[in-house]
C-alpha cells in the first residue's frame, strides 16, 4: 500500500531536552494510525513538526512519496494535511458555516462572501464523509462532540486528506467517543488518512489499524491492535506495568470533616450554577465528584475554598461554619487545595521553588513567625517536598517555570500535604501529567487518606474517580443527581449518569 | 558556588550596563550629527560631576527622584501603574506646607508631624484610586491621570491662592507661596556628615536631610518586601493574583494597600523642597512623579537598583546645566540619553530574563534526565 506519510530520523531538541530523537514513522494511505505515549513522550512535538509549526533539527518528511520541507501550517494544508487541535478554535458567536469558511471564504465580486458556494461545498464534504451537521446552528449552542465535528469539517473543507487528531477523546464522555469513532470510520471510508494521538489504551485498540508507541522521544515500536493487549501497550509506553488507581481497604470514619448543606451559587444571568448541593466528607474518606465539565464543579470548589461567596446554604469545616470565612482563614484551619490549573491558580512561575512551597501557607509555621518570613523554614520545607515527593529539580532555587508539568504538580501536591491538611480539595489533580507523576499523586492522596485526610476529588478521569473514591457523586447542571458505589460502577455507566442519560431511563 | 554567584551577578548587571553603554553610543551619534564633539561634552559632564558641590546637587536631585521611583516601584510590584505620583506629591506638598505652618511644635515633633501629614495625604489620595479600582473597576492608570489633573490644575491652583502668605515670603524677595513653616519644622542640612569625608562644601550648597529619610524608606521597602509575610503577599499577588488569591491573599485588599503605600511614599517626594525652603511656592518643582516611573523601570523596582537609577538620572539632570554653560553641546542631549537608556534597559532586561529562563529550564531538564526513573 502507498505511504501517505513517511518520517525518517526526525530529531528535535529544545534547550536541555531532546523532544524527538530519531523518530521513524510510516503511515499507509487510508489507515487509522494511532500514536501513543505518555505526556512528554514527544507526540505533540512530532505532530507540530508534521503540521509545519516547528521545523525538525534533522530528518526527512515525505508526503505521498515526495520529500517536503514544512515551514508553516499553511504549507501543510496545501499538502492536504489538517490538524484538529485538542482545544477547539471556534468563534462561539458565529454559525457552523461561518466558522468553517473562516479564513478560506469563497468570494464573489466586490469582496462579498459567497455563502451559497460555501454552503454547497460544506454539504458536499459532509456527505462525502458521512458527517452530519446543521450549517446554520450557532456554535455556542452545540455540544462538545458537535463542536469537534465542526473542527473536523473545517479541516476537510480545506481539502485535507490526512487528518491529525490531537487527543480528540480527552474532552468527550464515553457516548460521545462512540460517535466520534463512528465518524472516524466514515472518514476512513471516504478515503482519508487519520493520525490519531491518544494515550487511552482501550480506545486506541478499538479504533486504530496500526499503533506506533513513543517513549521519551523515541519510537518504541509499531504494532497491529490484533497482536497486542492493553497490557502490552502499557508496558511499551512506560517501560513497566501501568499503575492503576486503587484505594485499597476503606479507612472511612464516622467523623465528618467537611459538610456542605443546601449550597446555592447564582451565576451569570441569575442561573443557579450550584443548586442546592449537600454532601459530607468524613475523615479518611475520598468523595469523588463526577460530571461533564461546566456543570458547576468549578463553582462548588470555589465556594468551598472561599473564592466565591455562596448565595445560600452553609459550609462547615471541622465543626465550624466557614461559609463566609476568608480564604486565608480556611487555609489556616487546615483546608488544602490542589487546583485544576496549576499555572493560573497554583504557582508563582517566576518565583523560586522555596517561595512556591510556601504559597498558601505563608502565615503558618515554619514558613513565618509573626509578621516575619522565615527563609530557613521555607527552604527546609522545600527541600523536604523535593525529597519526599520526588520533585525532579537541580535545586530549590530555580524558578517554578523551569519544571515540567508533572514536577510542578508534585510540588503543589507536596506543598499541600506537608502542611498537614484536615481536608483536601483535589481539583483534577492529575490532569496533564505523565503516568509516573500521576501514580505518585495517587499514592500521596491514598497515604494521607489512611492517616485520616478527608478528600473531595473532582476529576474528569473516570478511572481515577472509580479507583480512588469511597463514594462518587455525579454533578449535573449544578445539582448532585446520583450517589454511586465505585465498586459497582463502570466508566460507561458513570458516563451515562454524567450526561443525564441514565437518569432519564431511570425515570422512564 | 562563588562562580555561580558571580555568573548571576553578571547576568543581573549586564542589562543596565548594556543600556548605559548603548545610550552613550547612540547619544554620541546624535551629538555628531548635530555638529558637537561628543568626547568634549562627556569630558565636561564628568569634570563637572567630580566637584564636591556638583555631587551635592546630584544627591539633592537624586533624593526626590529616589522617593518617586520607590513610590512607582511599590505599584509595579503589585502590577499597578501608579501614574499619579505627580499629583500625589504636589497635593501632599501643598497640604503639609499649609498645615505645618499652622502648628507650633518642638523641632523633632514638628518635622515628624509634617512628614506624616504628607504621607497621609499622598496615601489617601492614591488609595482612593485603589478603592475605585476594586469597587468600580476603574483602571488605576485612568483614575490617577485624572487625579493628577484634579491636583495640578484644580486643588493646588486654588489653594495656592487661598493659602497665599501676605507680602514677600523669602529673603530673595518677590516670590509668592504659602505661609512659611517655622524653623522648628525644617529638616537641617547634613553638610557636616559629608564634610567628614572630604572638605567644606562651598557655594552655599546644602545637602538635604531628606537623603536620610530616603535611605530609610529604601531600607524599609526592602525589608518589608523581602522579609515579611505582607511583602510576600504583595509580591505574590502582583505576580499572579489568582494563585495568590487561592493562597489566601485577597487581591482587592492588596490593590488598595499597595496604592496607599505607593501614595504615602509619593507624599515624601516634595519634602526635599519643603524641608529646605519651608513653603509651597507658586512654581514648585514638578515632573518628579513622571521621572520616577522611568527611575523605577531602570532600577527594576529593586531598592538598590532604583537608587542607582536615581543617581544616574540626577547626574544627567545636573550635567545638562554645565553643557549649556560650556557650550559643548545642547542640554537637550541629556533628555535623549534618558530616553535611550530607558528603551535599551527595557530590551536588555527582557533579553537577560529569557537567557536566565533558558538556563534554568535546561538545568531542570538535565536533572530529570539524570534521575533513573524519569518517565517523561
Amino acid at each position: 500500500m502507498a505511504l501517505a506519510i513517511e518520517l525518517t530520523g526526525i530529531t528535535k531538541r529544545f534547550p536541555g531536552v531532546v523532544a524527538n530523537d530519531d523518530i521513524n514513522l510510516e503511515v499507509a494511505e487510508g489507515e487509522i494510525h494511532a500514536i501513543c505515549g505518555e505526556n512528554g513522550a514527544g507526540k505533540s512535538t512530532l505532530m507540530k513538526i508534521l503540521y509545519g509549526m516547528q521545523p525538525p533539527d534533522s530528518g526527512t518528511i515525505r508526503i505521498g512519496g515526495e520529500v517536503v520541507e514544512l515551514h508553516s501550517p499553511a504549507q501543510a494544508i496545501d499538502l492536504g494535511i489538517g490538524m484538529v487541535h485538542q482545544h477547539f478554535m471556534l468563534a462561539d458567536q458565529l454559525t457552523v458555516l461561518e466558522n468553517v469558511i473562516l479564513g478560506a471564504e469563497p468570494m464573489r465580486s466586490l469582496g462579498r462572501i459567497d455563502f451559497q458556494t460555501g454552503r454547497e461545498h460544506l454539504d458536499e464534504v459532509g456527505r462525502a464523509y458521512g458527517l452530519d451537521i446543521n450549517a446554520h446552528d450557532l456554535v455556542e449552542t452545540l455540544e462538545v462532540g458537535e463542536r469537534q465535528r465542526v473542527e473536523i469539517i473545517k479541516v476537510l473543507y480545506r481539502g485535507a486528506k490526512i487528518l491529525i487528531l490531537d487527543e480528540p477523546t480527552a474532552v468527550l464522555v464515553p457516548q460521545e467517543v462512540d460517535e466520534l469513532f463512528r465518524n472516524i470510520r466514515e472518514l476512513k471510508a471516504g478515503g482519508a488518512t487519520i493520525l490519531f494521538i491518544d494515550h487511552k489504551l482501550d480506545e486506541v485498540l478499538e479504533i486504530a489499524d496500526t499503533i506506533t508507541v513513543l517513549r521519551q522521544g523515541r519510537t518504541v515500536g509499531t504494532v497491529k491492535p490484533e497482536d497486542v493487549t492493553a497490557h502490552d501497550l502499557a508496558e511499551m509506553m512506560i517501560g513497566s506495568e501501568l499503575p492503576v488507581p486503587d484505594a485499597g481497604a476503606s479507612t472511612v470514619t464516622e467523623e465528618v470533616a467537611l459538610a456542605i448543606d443546601g449550597l446555592r451559587v447564582i451565576g451569570e444571568g441569575d442561573r443557579a450554577v450550584v443548586d442546592g448541593v449537600s454532601l459530607s466528607v468524613h475523615r479518611g474518606e475520598i468523595v469523588g465528584i463526577a460530571g461533564v465539565e461546566g456543570n458547576g464543579q468549578a463553582e462548588l470548589v470555589n465556594a468551598i475554598i472561599g473564592l466565591d461567596d455562596p448565595d445560600e446554604g452553609t459550609i462547615t469545616l471541622l465543626g465550624r461554619e466557614i461559609t463566609h470565612l476568608s480564604v486565608r482563614g480556611r487555609r489556616e484551619m487546615g483546608l488544602g487545595y490542589v487546583p485544576q490549573d496549576r499555572h493560573r491558580d497554583g504557582l508563582l512561575l517566576g518565583f523560586t521553588l522555596w517561595e512556591n512551597s510556601a504559597l498558601g501557607h505563608q502565615t503558618e509555621t515554619p514558613y513565618s513567625r509573626g509578621p516575619w518570613l522565615s527563609r530557613t523554614g521555607m527552604k527546609d520545607r522545600a527541600s523536604r517536598i523535593k525529597a519526599d515527593f520526588d520533585v525532579r529539580t537541580p535545586n530549590i532555587e530555580v524558578s517554578a517555570h523551569a519544571l515540567s508539568g508533572g514536577n510542578q504538580q508534585k510540588l503543589i501536591v507536596g506543598r499541600e500535604m506537608v502542611a498537614g491538611p484536615a481536608v483536601l480539595i483535589a481539583n483534577h489533580p492529575t490532569r496533564g501529567i505523565d503516568v509516573g507523576a500521576q501514580a505518585a499523586v495517587w499514592d500521596d492522596i491514598r497515604e494521607a487518606r489512611a492517616q485520616g485526610l478527608a478528600t473531595l476529588l473532582v476529576s474528569a478521569d473516570l478511572e481515577e474517580l472509580i479507583g480512588l473514591s469511597d463514594t462518587i457523586v455525579v454533578m449535573l447542571r449544578g445539582r448532585l443527581v446520583a450517589s454511586l458505589d465505585p465498586n459497582e460502577i463502570t466508566p460507561r455507566d458513570l458516563g451515562a449518569y454524567m450526561t443525564g442519560a441514565a437518569l432519564e431511563t431511570d425515570v422512564a | 558556588m562563588t562562580g555561580r554567584l558571580a555568573h548571576r551577578l553578571m547576568l543581573a548587571s549586564a542589562a543596565p550596563v548594556a543600556a548605559v553603554v548603548i545610550a552613550v553610543v547612540l547619544s554620541s551619534i546624535v551629538l555628531l550629527i548635530s555638529g558637537s564633539n561628543p568626547l568634549a561634552a562627556y569630558a565636561d559632564m564628568v569634570e563637572h560631576a567630580s566637584k564636591l558641590e556638583t555631587q551635592v546637587d546630584i544627591l539633592n536631585r537624586a533624593t526626590p527622584l529616589y522617593l518617586s521611583g520607590v513610590a512607582a516601584a511599590i505599584g509595579f510590584r503589585m502590577n499597578l501603574f501608579n501614574i499619579g505620583v505627580e499629583g500625589q506629591y504636589l497635593l501632599a506638598f501643598i497640604v503639609s506646607a499649609h498645615v505645618g505652618a499652622q502648628v507650633e511644635l518642638p523641632a523633632v515633633l514638628h518635622i515628624a508631624f509634617i512628614l506624616v501629614v504628607a504621607m497621609a495625604v499622598g496615601g489617601a489620595f492614591s488609595g482612593a484610586a485603589g478603592v475605585l479600582k476594586v469597587t468600580r473597576g476603574v483602571n488605576e492608570v485612568i483614575s490617577t491621570i485624572m487625579l493628577n489633573a484634579v491636583v495640578i490644575s484644580g486643588l493646588a491652583a486654588w489653594w495656592i491662592v487661598e493659602w497665599q502668605a501676605g507680602g514677600e515670603i523669602s529673603a530673595t524677595g518677590g516670590r509668592v507661596g504659602t505661609e512659611p513653616i517655622a524653623e522648628s519644622g525644617l529638616l537641617p542640612n547634613i553638610n557636616s556628615w559629608l564634610e567628614v569625608f572630604t572638605r567644606e562644601i562651598g557655594l552655599g550648597k546644602k545637602l538635604t536631610g531628606m537623603l536620610v529619610v530616603a535611605v530609610a524608606v529604601g531600607v524599609v521597602y526592602h525589608v518589608i518586601l523581602n522579609r515579611t509575610v505582607f511583602g510576600f503577599d504583595l509580591r505574590s499577588s502582583g505576580a499572579n493574583p489568582t494563585a495568590s488569591h487561592v493562597g489566601g491573599v485577597s487581591p482587592k485588599r492588596m490593590v488598595v494597600i499597595a496604592m496607599t503605600l505607593s501614595g504615602a511614599v509619593a507624599g515624601l517626594v516634595g519634602m526635599t523642597e519643603l524641608m529646605n525652603t519651608g513653603y509651597y511656592p507658586s512654581n514648585p518643582i514638578s515632573l518628579l512623579g513622571f521621572t520616577g516611573i522611568a527611575v523605577a523601570l531602570l532600577g527594576r523596582n529593586h531598592p538598590a537598583g532604583v537608587g542607582v537609577a536615581a543617581l544616574v538620572f540626577a547626574f544627567l539632570d545636573v550635567s545638562s546645566g554645565i553643557l549649556q554653560i560650556s557650550g559643548a553641546a545642547s542640554r537637550e542631549i541629556v533628555e535623549i540619553m534618558k530616553g535611550v537608556i530607558i528603551l535599551t534597559a527595557v530590551i536588555a532586561y527582557e533579553v537577560v530574563r529569557r537567557m536566565r529562563e533558558r538556563e534554568e529550564a535546561a538545568a531542570a531538564a538535565a536533572a530529570m534526565a539524570s534521575s533513573p526513573a524519569a518517565a517523561s
